[in-house]
């Protein structure tokens, strides 16, 4: 999982760089795709990334797939490749071909939301990302399992809403939709399983964003100077920002430690069940005292919709709620934790570091 | 995966420290089956136990990373952890040997003169001999750099005058690790001039005063020293250079698990309660609380990996302490809010007695090993604002 290691990290990072900028996100946010960075995305093979190399893939590590989500996250990225490779992933597991065009994940919040009746698919799932831009909607349904339907979205009808960070978050019907193509998922997947593994995408992207905020911050309070000096020297301000650092690491420790529980027998086992539930839990606290300290530092700049911050910090704020909130996923922990009892927690925790 | 400036690796520990920890189990059950102990909150600063100590000594688990050539066991920083980490959530009566096996040992290993080490550090190992810290004074805390106890140079030795305060328990250690003065202060170079010195308690002239904390226990104390004679070879490392020690010692001491998991008994005691007709507002706390502690474990053994790697991580160290101390506090006042009435009315019974004890502890935690406003003012320095 080093970075250093991974050629794709290095590469992504590359573009992200070039053509995930300022312009590039606000363009998006105003309905505009952008084209040459999906293309670049595609010509690199990242969507692939968690594709094996038998079915025309890129086949990195699943770590190395979440260092990718990672540095989306902390680029912003305005297009579904987080969401193309979770997709991508579920179609290979259930053994269906997987291209490079931008795809998206449907995931309904109640298993009943939709109805599968074996031949056409019925029912309206809101807050899909970017479901207007995409060539195909990648439906996971429960029934003997999980199934994976893979629809075409000019078959559906889709309401074009927008999450809290503006991204296309829509609403798309399904009126009674035969899937382009449909296979069950293996026993270690269902809904649920892929849910979990949306909100840990959701935290290794923000776990990204939260990292480049803090140094947005540290940079503008170096450059900002008021009083003679830089605000920086301030020492109400040095502890905001160290609060901030701590939150930045206990959230990437967070989601670290459930990317590789999910990557450790790629899926959303028991284990990596708990570690999901736990860094999305603790995901709320570092986005909520992280963007206000981020926000603090920069002042009325930072509140400005031309200033970039907000590119981050709204993104967070959406983030954290999606595929479960921390309420949910906390109730979700505390269930499981009394389920262990108290003379199995201490046991619980340190199994965590057994060798395997 | 890590684009952040922050790591913490997974650590798998190895065959040999899972075989440890269940003996450590085994061992923490049956001294609390026998009355060895009862569970206390802030275990590590609030529960001395001399004859626990020497048992744990007798299991080969202190000076567990120390070269067998002095007397340590030669094994790795992970099976300390192991070690570790189980008497703390055990709330094992660990405060007796504590310093003395986490930062005294390894500073006269690395500093004092041979034959001063082969006589301390065996005893050490044993459990038969605990160390205090003597660092803070009446007008000095925060500001290390102030001391102003002193020793002179004398025939063969030094002579010492002043007071230390706040050293854990001193009242029942042999020796205690002090920070003193041997040149006059230097506004210009204020880190000069100080050095490090064992002193035998027990020496003439040494008059320690507990001091009652606020639940009215006494486990820190003032330390006196008049004219107490100090034998040169009892001096660590060179003369002058006791700031260098200082810093690395405290480093030493930063991330470990006492940091977050000090009153996790409380929490392991109170699920007792909390599995009967749990709440949606249960779940939500201990879940939040378990998220957190799981966090903050992955981040203090992830340290506790690079170190074994032999890497320094001070930043990742300071901004653990942070979080952790803060996260002490919070678990013990979401445990208040989920806790039944009767419960925390009661003044008997284990849980109740734990809970009060925990909460009077607890404003220690971000004072102790330099307060966390210091440690951020470390931290933001390593962000390059300072
Ligand atoms: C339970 C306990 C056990 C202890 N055990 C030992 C021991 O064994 N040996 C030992 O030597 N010491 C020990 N100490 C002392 C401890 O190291 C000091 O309490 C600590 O370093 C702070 O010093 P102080 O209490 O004098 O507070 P002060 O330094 O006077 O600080 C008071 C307040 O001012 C803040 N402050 C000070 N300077 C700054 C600054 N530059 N910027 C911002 N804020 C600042 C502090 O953060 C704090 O909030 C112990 C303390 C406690 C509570």
């Amino acid at each position: 999982m080093s970075e250093t290691d991974s050629i794709i990290f290095d590469t992504a990072q590359r573009i992200f760089e070039d053509l995930s900028t300022a312009e590039v996100i606000n363009a998006a946010e105003d309905g505009q795709w952008p084209d040459e960075l999906w293309q670049a995305i595609e010509e690199a093979g990242l969507a692939l990334t968690w594709i094996p190399e038998v079915n025309g893939g890129v086949g990195a590590s699943l770590m190395d797939g979440f260092a990718v989500i990672k540095a989306a996250g902390a680029a912003a990225l305005p297009v579904p490749l987080a969401e193309s490779l979770l997709a991508g992933w579920l179609l290979a597991k259930a053994g269906l071909e997987v291209g490079t065009d931008p795809m998206t994940i449907v995931l309904p919040e109640q298993a009943g939301d939709l109805v599968w009746n074996g031949e056409r698919l019925s029912g309206t799932v809101s807050a899909v990302p970017h479901a207007r831009s995409v060539r195909r909607l990648v439906v996971v349904v429960n029934g003997e399992g999980g199934q994976v339907l893979v629809v075409d979205p000019a078959q559906t009808r889709i309401e074009s809403k927008r999450n809290l960070a503006g991204e296309p978050w829509d609403t798309v019907t399904f009126d009674g939709v035969e899937p382009l193509e449909q296979a069950r998922l293996p026993a270690d997947t269902d809904l649920d399983r892929a849910r979990a593994a949306a909100a840990l995408m959701r935290c290794v992207q923000a776990a990204g964003a939260l990292g480049t905020a803090l140094e947005l911050t540290i940079q503008y309070a170096m450059e900002r100077v008021q009083f003679g000096r830089p605000i920086a020297k301030f020492q109400a301000l040095q502890h905001s920002v160290a609060a901030f650092a701590g939150e930045v690491a206990a959230i990437n420790a967070a989601a670290d430690a459930a990317a590789e529980a999910m990557a450790r027998n790629n899926a959303v086992d028991g284990e990596a069940w708990i570690e999901i539930a736990a860094a999305k839990t603790r995901l709320e606290e570092a986005v909520n005292e992280g963007a206000a300290v981020a926000h603090q530092v920069h002042g009325a700049m930072g509140f400005t919709y031309e200033h970039r911050l907000h590119h981050l910090t709204r993104r967070l704020w959406a983030w954290r709620d999606e595929y479960g909130s921390d309420v949910y996923w906390s109730r979700i922990l505390g269930q499981e934790v009394l389920n262990w009892g108290a003379d199995q927690l201490w046991p619980r925790i340190t199994a965590v570091s057994d060798p395997r | 995966m890590s684009a952040s400036r922050f790591r913490f690796p997974h650590v798998e520990m190895p065959e040999v420290a899972v075989q440890l920890r269940a003996e450590v189990r085994e061992f923490l059950a049956e001294e609390r089956a026998s009355g060895g102990f009862v569970p206390m909150a802030d275990c590590w600063a609030s529960a001395m136990s001399p004859e626990y100590s020497r048992k744990v000594g007798q299991r080969g688990w202190l000076g567990m990373t120390w070269d067998k050539q002095y007397g340590g066991h030669g094994r790795s920083f992970l099976e300390r952890y192991v070690v570790t980490e189980e008497m703390l959530a055990a709330g094992a009566p660990v405060m007796a040997h504590w310093i003395a096996d986490r930062q005294s040992g390894p500073q006269i290993i690395k500093n004092a003169q041979p034959h001063v080490r082969d006589q301390i550090i065996p005893r050490i190992v044993a459990g038969d001999c605990f160390c205090a810290i003597g660092m803070s004074e009446p007008n000095t805390g925060s500001d290390l750099a102030s001391v102003s106890t002193k020793a002179e140079k004398v025939e063969g030795g030094w002579r010492v005058n002043g007071t230390k305060l706040w050293s854990t328990g001193a009242h029942g250690c042999d020796y205690m690790i002090t920070l003193l003065r041997t040149a006059p202060p230097d506004a210009k170079a204020r880190h000069e001039g100080l050095s490090q010195f064992i002193i035998d308690l027990k020496s003439p002239g040494v008059q320690i005063r507990g001091i009652a904390d606020i639940g009215g226990q006494v486990h820190f104390n003032e330390t006196q020293f008049e004219d107490v004679f100090v034998p040169d070879d009892y001096v660590l490392g060179e003369v002058g250079q006791g700031w260098q020690m200082v810093v690395g010692e405290l480093a030493l001491e930063r991330s470990g698990p006492e940091r977050f998991l000090s009153s996790f008994i409380v929490l392991q005691e109170a699920m007792r309660v909390l599995v009967t007709n749990p709440s949606d507002k249960t779940r939500e706390v201990l879940g939040q609380l378990v998220a957190k502690i799981k966090t903050l474990r992955r981040m203090s053994l992830g340290i506790a990996g690079l170190l074994e790697e032999g890497s320094s991580p001070e930043m990742e160290a300071a901004l653990v302490k942070d979080v952790a101390t803060r996260f002490e506090r919070e678990m013990l006042e979401k445990l208040r809010s989920i806790l039944p009435a009767h419960i925390l009315a009661a003044s008997n019974g284990l849980l109740p007695t734990l809970l009060r004890e925990g909460i009077l502890r607890v404003p220690s935690s971000t004072l102790r090993g330099g307060t966390n406003e210091v440690l951020k003012g470390m931290i933001a320095r390593q962000l390059g604002m300072r």
